[in-house]
């Protein structure tokens, strides 16, 4: 029972959100099983808080090693969540003034927005500014052309940082944009119009944003979907229950 | 030397990067920006919309990521009101959602003060859910938005009482750093109900997009390269916004973009041949 209730219920869910895309008779049920996943994802939530508060009061009470940080965690949950609920220092949505709730719990001085502005925006801006150090060190230790594999991701990776910056632009400027007379010279037949295209500023967004990128993200993306589509025939199907957990 | 450099202490190399992005800051090194096909597509999707059509900005990204994103959201921002666009701001990812106050809602009560709120633009706020949002907004907008970030009722909007779903936008446009983001808007909303997205991601992300150009995206901008590109462009149209310096976020960052490639450039180099050296002293495999 306690497997086969949550899977009548994902195979039911699954169907009907299937047969609300190809019948238009049936797109309202999809709508609702749709608002249903909303409201289940606000549960999820409080289940989230739940294991968190779970997995670490038991580290705090087993005294494990960086138990210390875990009481920092707990502290920063419970007191974001009280301020956050009890919208501390919001005040009332000027339309609404007799619901004491009604305000943007995000207006500026309010307790969340001091949150937010004081911890949150520093603190995850700065552990994104570090990626750059840390990848500066890791490309003078680990980026060797050991093989033509590893050189040709080297070359790649030399014209797609220089072609991000105007160096890109400085350093490929001697680039004529017709060589006709050139190649006429030496008797080099061509089929090129523009040789602009060979400046590094160009040949990064070729492969960046076109060429290989897109083919190659293309097929990445049909492959995806075919997978999803067996896993999802899988599951729907009563197939693949790894899901539904272990007991 | 060989010695010194190989047992090198990563602080050095911490010491050099740091110098590499702050020297240029300090200085306000910038260099000229030429703009490209993909970003001039973008911002002529924008221009060729009638005066006060109404557009969908969907801002999914957090402070982590706003040294690419925030530019370029700006950006749009600042194009769509030299038009006069009705604009929609909502957001997918929790911490998205004070990214529209600090690069939606505060450039326009500062730079175009004749927009008002409820009546050009509207804050929608965030909503958890991820493409299960999407899904149901595409044909019932209110539903799930019942009220605005400032709990005004959707109905009580002047600018949204006659909106039933985002099929009646006539553009989204949405700025992203992971999933939820584009992705999910091309999938559920752009595609499907054949509702134009132009897109502004972190360049992470943009090789994983460029697969939906120019059918289901018409263009992307990838990270503040994309974003200074199109300050450029946005300069070149429009004179006064050239004299604003908060719109000239992304082109600024770019002098440390520089010298911090250029620094990564010669590391690899170095690396490389001490690689090369070792090897030939039969230290290396």
């Amino acid at each position: 029972m306690k497997r086969t209730i949550p899977l009548l219920i994902a195979i039911v869910a699954g169907f009907v959100v299937i047969l609300s895309t190809f019948v238009p008779y049936t797109e309202s049920w999809g709508e609702k099983g749709m608002i249903w996943f909303d409201i289940l994802a606000v549960g999820a939530f409080v289940l989230g808080g739940g294991n968190l508060l779970k997995l670490h009061l038991e580290k705090i009470s087993g005294q494990r090693p960086g138990w210390m940080y875990s009481v920092i965690i707990i502290l920063s949950f419970v007191i974001t969540l009280v301020i956050g609920l009890l919208e501390v220092g919001v005040h009332p949505n000027p339309m609404y003034p007799e619901y004491a709730w009604a305000g943007n719990y995000l207006e500026e001085g309010a307790g969340f927005w001091w949150i937010y502005q004081y911890v949150i925006y520093p603190l995850t801006s700065t552990m994104f500014a570090m990626l750059a150090f840390y990848v500066a060190s890791a490309a003078f230790r680990a980026f060797r052309a050991k093989n033509f594999e590893a050189t040709l991701l080297l070359v790649t990776a030399f014209i797609v940082l220089l072609g991000r910056t105007y160096a890109g632009v400085w350093l490929s400027a001697w680039i004529p944009p017709t060589m006709v007379d050139i190649c006429d010279f030496f008797n080099i037949a061509t089929t090129v119009e523009d040789w602009r295209t060979l400046r590094i500023d160009r040949l990064t967004e070729w492969l960046a944003l076109d060429g290989p990128t897109k083919g190659a993200g293309r097929a990445i993306l049909i492959g995806i979907a075919l997978g999803v589509v067996s896993v999802s025939l899988k599951i729907l199907l009563g197939v693949d229950r790894s899901y539904l957990g272990q007991d | 030397m060989y010695q010194f450099l190989k047992n090198l202490d990563r602080r050095w190399v911490f010491l050099l990067m740091g110098l590499a992005v702050a020297i240029p800051i300090l200085t306000n090194l910038t260099f000229p920006e030429e703009t490209s096909p993909m970003v001039k597509d973008i911002y002529q999707a924008i221009e060729d919309l009638p005066d006060g059509s109404r557009i969908l900005m969907a801002y999914d990204y957090d402070p982590g990521s706003m040294g690419e994103l925030q530019p370029m959201a700006k950006a749009f921002t600042r194009q769509c009101a030299e038009k006069n666009h009705k604009l929609y701001y909502m957001a997918l990812w929790p911490l998205g959602e004070p990214m529209i106050d600090i690069a939606g809602a505060r450039i326009l009560m500062e730079e175009y003060p004749h927009y008002k709120y409820g009546e050009d633009y509207v804050n929608l706020g965030f909503k958890p859910g991820a493409e299960a949002v999407i899904t149901v907004i595409v044909t019932d907008l209110p539903k799930l938005f019942i009220t605005d970030q400032q709990g005004t009722s959707f109905n009580d909007i002047p600018m949204c009482r006659n909106i039933r779903n985002i099929q009646q936008m006539d553009l989204i446009v949405s700025i992203s750093a992971g999933d939820p983001g584009t992705k999910q808007w091309v999938q559920y909303a752009g595609t499907p109900y054949d509702i134009p997205i132009v897109a502004g991601v972190t360049g992470v992300q943009a090789t994983q997009l460029v697969a939906y150009i120019p059918d289901q995206l018409i263009g992307l901008l990838g990270a503040i390269k994309g974003a200074a590109e199109y300050e450029q462009i946005l300069d070149d149209n429009f004179p006064h916004i050239n004299d604003n310096p908060d719109a000239q976020e992304a082109k600024k960052r770019m002098g440390p973009q520089l010298v911090g490639h250029a620094l990564m450039v010669a590391l690899i180099i170095l690396g490389n041949i001490l690689y090369f050296v070792g090897r030939r002293r039969g230290e290396e495999r």
